[in-house]
């Protein structure tokens, strides 16, 4: 399984260098990325996922966070950078034609409709 | 909910309060992607838990450590820390939608405590930092109340027979925070040092607190 064994990690270990290098203004720690919230992780790991399924290369990935930064007009690059990572992946996936506007707002909604019917406490599933 | 550690099967995990459950504008969007991608092939969910997994100690501001440090400093802090946790955990600047509801449990020499979690979205990350992933599987949460201590010792912590083990449930209206034990040969060691000791199995219960001698000067 991918990134499951000493190898897979050091693949891990490479595809994060090259995606620090290609996210201009990436939040760091001593160790590497740092992350705010879970959902920033999981938006992280879908970038490093997607291009190792070779559905893009680093520097499509560099053109494209570097314009959703760019057209950014609140500048919040270093308050809310995953909001912005997470645009860029929206947007580079339907560039890709892999999932269109329409798909995915439908799902956002279905994602709010299985939130709002789960006790809480208890996962959400769609 | 505490399970003191005899057999214990009669054991729901659900609520049965009304109140439903809420997913933040961002946690909606990163579902919405993920789930399209994991269904049209382009990503596969088992490798996106291993490349988080790999993160789970870089997520979160992980304030645990520094309330347990407080904890094992000062009385007073401790004191409130029983009396009220959250506001307790507070007057250290951490506070929000998933540091609410905090109690805490105290290890002894008596009695160790160990957290169990239906891992909905309420789970007290800021605290805890992130949940391992094999937290989320159900053989771990039937087999720590029904057998908890072949469970700690396959996570390598054994502990003396006449240590009473105490498994709870945290909630949504009931986050627990483990107060490990202070190791000895930590006389007069700063609050910020002792933070380096307390991680976050410790905090959950599935470990102790580090052995000072592990931790580099």
């Amino acid at each position: 399984m991918l990134f499951s064994s000493i190898a897979g990690s050091l693949i891990l270990k490479r595809a994060e260098r090259a995606l620090v290098e290609a996210s201009p203004h990436i939040p760091l720690g001593d160790e590497g990325p740092v992350f705010r919230e879970p959902w920033e992780a999981q938006a992280f790991a879908m970038a490093v996922a997607l291009h190792e399924n070779g559905l893009f290369n680093w520097s499509e990935w560099a053109k494209t966070l570097g314009s959703v930064i760019a057209e950014d007009t609140k500048c919040s690059a270093g308050q809310d950078y995953y909001r912005l990572w997470l645009a860029a992946l929206e947007r580079i996936v339907a560039e890709k034609q892999v999932i269109g506007d329409e798909e995915l707002h439908i799902r956002q909604h279905e994602w709010e409709e299985a939130a709002a019917r789960t006790p809480h406490g208890m996962p959400i599933e769609l | 909910m505490a399970h003191d550690n005899h057999d214990d099967h009669g054991h729901e995990h659900g609520h049965d309060h009304g109140e439903m459950s809420h997913l933040d504008a961002m946690e909606v969007r990163v579902r919405a992607l993920q789930s399209l991608l994991v269904e049209k092939g382009y990503v596969d969910p088992k490798a996106l838990d291993l490349i988080v997994e790999t993160y789970e100690t870089r997520i979160g501001p992980r304030n645990g450590a520094q309330v347990v440090a407080r904890a094992w400093s000062d009385e007073a802090f401790m004191a409130r820390l029983r009396e009220d946790a959250t506001a307790a955990i507070g007057e250290l600047g951490f506070s929000g939608r998933q540091g609410e509801h905090m109690h805490i449990v105290e290890n002894s020499p008596d009695t160790h405590n160990m957290v169990v979690c239906t891992l909905c979205s309420c789970y007290p990350w800021p605290v805890l930092g992130l949940p391992p992933v094999w937290y989320k599987s159900a053989p771990y949460r039937s087999r720590a109340v029904s057998e908890p201590r072949a469970v700690l010792g396959e996570f390598g912590v054994e502990l003396p027979s006449t240590t009473r083990i105490r498994v709870w449930d945290s909630t949504a209206e009931l986050r627990y925070l483990v107060i490990p034990m202070r190791p000895a040969g930590t006389e007069g060691w700063s609050e910020e040092k002792l933070a380096r000791l307390v991680t976050r199995d410790s905090m959950i219960g599935t470990g102790l607190a580090l052995d000072p001698a592990g931790l580099d000067a």
